[in-house]
């Protein structure tokens, strides 16, 4: 009886005990597994460049996808506008899944709503979910906005959510005026990059071209303020902050699109708000006037930029910037477009975080990283582990696009410390497992999926990319800007530095290097 | 002050009228048929189940692809379970369920990975018959140990009108009878995860069960004590500080489903001489067709707390031998000291504490019992997909006045448990952080807050532990500025 009321003992230890060891043992008579030898065997096999080959080989079996789907994007994007209800038109489930996943992530509550199709709906179209949905949402949720997007069924189905969203106003579910931006969203097109930039774009072209035709489109008063769009961003809260904290050192106006940092930073002194923060509808259709607008994420925003460009403004595309030249070619765009001087408190940042690359490089120099999420944020972090002297060796992206690997591999030309790195398009974490075999680096950038890769190829596991589902709050801190970079830095060493007391602490025998002072 | 339960049912009463009138009338209506206060002796909980929750509410519902894949199939850990369509499904259900298991992952066992299809533009256009069919051949490749694999669909896939059973049945016999099994768990069927527990057993029945012998089902030798375990998905560990309860038992468990499960374990299953039912919901459909097509008896079992631990273990043991009887006093009488151990240490302090839940499967009513063991009150329940047959069965557990919402809706559970004020909610990672900004203590009861196992003593001692932790947090004390006091 392993339990003591005195010291309760949770599943990591209760299951070591002899009594369920000896369960364990006796289950596998049931089992009828392959012997110990032949699963050996396959675990040998799956680290050689013969099976590198044939799982590189493989074009239909996708496993362990670095990605999500559209409508995932959409909510995110949908979040980050004040009071806005996110609306998703097709089966339930998936909005279960949304509002969960965030919730993992953020650990934050996500408010969402479907229009609940099921089998009626796929066989007649989604109409009535949506007259009858939008209804129940406006009257619950009481929104001064509901962003639609749809799921696959909806768009298998060619459910026309325009219509739709019109004939529900004709028959009353919501006032004529109440604002509606939609976009479509299939989870069988890209990714949730793509569900941020098609609802992102979804919301601007509601405003500034005339409410789905229902009024005339704005026409555009230039301006000399500047628009900032984030994309998705797993470090959104920490981030936004420190992008706002930037503008305002320069004392300039930045009008930022899309900032779900405060909805998603609500605090807990006994009162839930299911609304926090966010772009208003003023902002957005004051965002039209802007001078420029700069996109943190390119491939991220692909539609939404050339969007804005269309409708006259400059827009500068960076691919979320961390560390100093990064950092450093955002405030000179910001200083460019302003005509402001880079403040002499940023450049003191600056300074700091070199004098901190300078102090630690020599613990990152010439070591092997693999980095797999996001296009964008790849590219930042491979730029950023350049500048250390580290070498991002494995670059993946499973949402990455050919256009996005020639820009890394651009990247890794530039330096001779991206001699040897490749970038791969279109891969997945077991494509990357075999890479971590045969040609081993010594850290991994990831999300929470990665541990599996660390457990099995022993490479620590540096925790910058969405979702972390089994960190806490590191969400809250900035990745961009020089202070984020500092943190960025501050990780990687961490890691770094955990991973050689580990390798020397055997006392006696190792030890010897397990240092006081480094 | 404790409330009477007049006064309780009066309150109820007020509660539900409120959150009524947010609606339009027309959804008011079909609302109020899911909420009610449970009377004392009536024979269901006078609420509406299993139907279309509204379009634009925030139903706290998956689908049934999440009750297939993420429940009943997902967790059988030597079979690849391809999330058939687009990347997302299988992504956002990739091992969060915490079904445990022993084995090689990516080798001989692959429930922490996510298999998908990730369907294109074209495949939709075009179909996916021809993607899965080279699916299943560079799984055959790349995982060679696999024991079979099962083709979990996905929204698109019934919409376009892919034949997954043809496929299946080639794939099967070109790879020498293997084990291939179509779900048709499409996320737009029924009204909630419920339907894709029935879909995912059928399926069993038909792909697992009817096929011929596979070699070991006649190695089998059976034995006059073989029970199996259904439904139980290894949450943190729960069907294993379940079965160390049957084995000290004397019976045999030759089955685990799901959790921890092998396809093995699940073809000799119709061998067992009984099968013990925990999650009645996700698996009543393929414990009845035992019963039906090979004389299965089966009995369902409730593991949460000491109080019905025991009952459950005398009633499993009284469709055994007097041997097995007494082995049964035998295990309760050596986990008595324990059990009183923890309701003495944790009593004190959860003594009248209220509780409101609101989860899926059984743990609407299974738990009531082991918090009632640490002297808590269940104040208000409710389902996420029950169907009527639970909400009979949920007058067993709960008191008269006891507020009852079946598929609860977000603004409803909010004003609900702000009306009532209870000391703890035990719900869902959608519903948790809601409930902690508003100061109130909460556990999740689908995932145990990543703790567990919560089944079984061993389990019931980490259950009041982490009860008492989340309501005794000294945070609660710090929600509110001295301030604002």
């Amino acid at each position: 009886m392993p339990q003591v009321a005195d010291k309760v003992i949770d599943h990591e230890m209760l299951f070591r005990e002899p009594e369920y060891q000896d369960l364990f043992e006796k289950k596998k008579a049931f089992e009828f597994n392959h012997s110990e030898a032949t699963i050996g065997q396959t675990v040998e096999w799956t680290k050689t460049e013969d099976y590198k080959l044939k799982n590189f080989a493989r074009d239909s079996l996708v496993v362990n996808p670095a990605k999500a789907c559209q409508p995932l994007g959409a909510v995110f994007a949908a979040n980050g506008f004040a009071k806005t209800l996110s609306f998703v038109h097709g089966s339930q489930g998936c909005v279960a899944y949304y509002r969960a996943h965030f919730s993992r992530h953020f650990k934050e509550p996500t408010s969402c709503v479907s229009s609940s199709m099921t089998e009626d709906a796929a066989v007649f179209g989604g109409l009535n979910n949506m007259v009858d949905g939008l209804a129940n949402a406006y009257s619950l949720y009481k929104p001064d906005m509901i962003a639609v997007s749809t799921t696959c069924m909806a768009e298998v189905i060619g459910d026309d959510v325009d219509a739709f969203i019109k004939t529900s106003k004709q028959k009353g579910s919501i006032p004529e005026e109440f604002d509606v931006p939609f976009a479509h969203t299939p989870a069988f097109v890209g990714s949730h990059i793509t569900g941020y930039d098609n609802a992102l774009l979804g919301v601007l072209r509601h405003f500034w071209d005339g409410k789905a035709k229902t009024t005339e489109p704005l026409v555009r008063v230039p301006n000399d303020s500047i628009n900032f769009i984030g994309g998705f961003d797993g470090f959104v809260v920490g981030n936004m902050k420190e992008i706002r904290r930037i503008f305002d050192l320069f004392g300039v106006q930045v009008n930022i699109i899309c900032d779900p940092s405060e909805s998603w930073n609500t605090p807990t002194d006994g009162e839930f708000r299911m609304y926090a923060g966010g772009t208003t509808k003023e902002e957005v259709v004051a965002a039209l006037h802007a001078k420029a607008t700069i996109v943190f994420q390119e491939f991220c925003c692909e539609k939404t930029s050339k969007f804005i460009a269309e409708h006259g403004q400059e827009v500068v595309t960076l691919n979320a910037p961390v560390g100093v030249a990064g950092t450093d070619k955002f405030l000179m765009e910001i200083s460019r477009l302003t005509g402001k001087p880079i403040p002499a408190e940023l450049e003191k940042e600056r300074g700091q975080l070199v004098d901190a690359l300078a102090d630690s490089q020599a613990h990152l120099h010439g070591k092997k990283f693999a980095l797999y999420g996001d296009p964008d944020q790849l590219l930042g972090y491979a730029a950023f582990l350049l500048e250390l002297g580290a070498e991002p060796t494995h670059v993946l992206s499973t949402n990455g696009t050919p256009e996005w690997a020639a820009k890394v591999q651009a990247l890794f030309d530039s330096t001779p410390y991206g001699k040897g790195c490749k970038v791969y398009p279109k891969r997945d974490l077991w494509h990357l497992r075999s890479l971590l075999f045969t040609e081993p680096v010594d850290f991994l950038i990831g999300n929470t999926y990665g541990k599996f890769l660390e457990r099995d190829t022993k490479v620590p596991l540096v925790r910058l990319v969405f979702p972390i589902h089994d960190r806490h709050h590191h969400h809250r801190y900035p990745t961009w800007g020089y202070e984020g970079g500092l943190r960025v830095l501050v990780m990687l060493l961490d890691e770094f530095f955990e991973a050689l007391d580990a390798n020397t602490m055997a006392i006696g025998k190792t030890d010897y290097s397990y240092d006081i002072v480094r | 002050m404790t409330a009477t339960v007049e006064e309780r049912k009066a309150t109820n009463k007020a509660l539900i009228e409120e959150v009524l009138k947010a609606y339009p009338e027309k959804m008011a209506k079909r609302r109020a048929k899911h909420l009610s206060t449970f009377e004392e002796g009536r024979p269901d909980c006078g609420v509406k189940s299993n139907i279309k929750s509204l379009p634009g509410v925030m139903t706290i519902r998956g689908c049934a692809y999440a009750g297939s894949k993420g429940v009943v199939w997902g967790p059988i850990k030597d079979m690849v379970h391809i999330s058939h369509g687009p990347v997302g499904c299988g992504q956002y259900s990739w091992a969060n369920r915490r079904n445990y298991y022993i084995g090689t992952t990516g080798i001989d066992s692959f429930v922490t990975m996510q298999f998908t299809s990730d369907f294109q533009e074209k495949d939709i256009v075009f179909g996916g018959d021809k993607k899965l069919d080279k699916i299943i051949d560079e799984i055959q490749v790349l995982f060679p140990l696999n024991k079979g694999i099962s083709i979990q669909s996905e929204c698109p896939i019934g919409l376009i009108g892919d034949d997954i059973e043809a496929v299946s049945k080639k794939k099967s016999k070109e790879y020498e009878g293997k084990t291939i099994v179509p779900v048709r768990c499409e996320g737009f069927r029924g009204v909630s995860q419920s339907l894709g527990h029935h879909l995912a057993n059928d399926a069993i029945r038909d792909w697992v069960f009817d096929r011929t012998d596979t070699g070991h089902t006649s190695q089998f030798v059976s034995t006059p004590y073989d029970v199996a375990i259904i439904g139980d998905y290894n949450i943190g560990g729960d069907a294993w500080s379940s079965r160390i309860l049957l084995e000290e038992m004397g019976l045999r468990v030759i089955s685990q489903w799901s959790g921890d499960g092998t396809i093995a374990e699940i073809e000799n299953t119709p061998k067992a001489k009984l099968n013990v039912l925990h999650c009645y919901r996700s698996m009543n459909y393929i414990s009845r067709h035992m019963e039906e097509k090979y004389g299965i008896p089966w009995v369902e079992y409730n593991f949460f707390g000491p109080s019905k631990i025991e009952a459950s273990l005398r009633e499993i043991a009284s469709h055994f031998d007097d041997n097995i009887k007494a082995k049964a006093e035998e295990v309760i009488a050596k986990y008595k000291p324990l059990m009183q151990a923890v309701i003495d240490k944790y009593k004190p302090r959860l003594q009248g504490k209220k509780v409101m839940l609101y989860v899926g499967g059984l743990r609407p009513r299974h738990v009531i019992g082991a918090y009632e063991d640490l002297g808590m009150e269940i104040v208000g329940t409710g389902y996420e997909f029950a169907h009527n047959d639970d909400y009979q069965r949920t007058t067993h557990y709960v008191k008269d006045s006891t507020l009852i919402y079946d598929d609860v809706t977000g603004y409803e559970f909010e004003h609900f448990v702000e009306g009532i004020k209870p000391d703890l909610v035990g719900s869902g990672i959608k519903e948790k952080y809601v409930f902690q900004k508003m100061g109130v203590p909460f556990r999740q009861m689908h995932s145990w807050d990543y703790s567990g196992p919560y089944h079984g003593y061993d389990g019931f001692a980490i259950f009041a532990r982490d009860m008492d932790m989340a309501i005794s947090s000294p945070v609660w004390g710090l929600t509110k500025a001295p301030w604002k006091k």
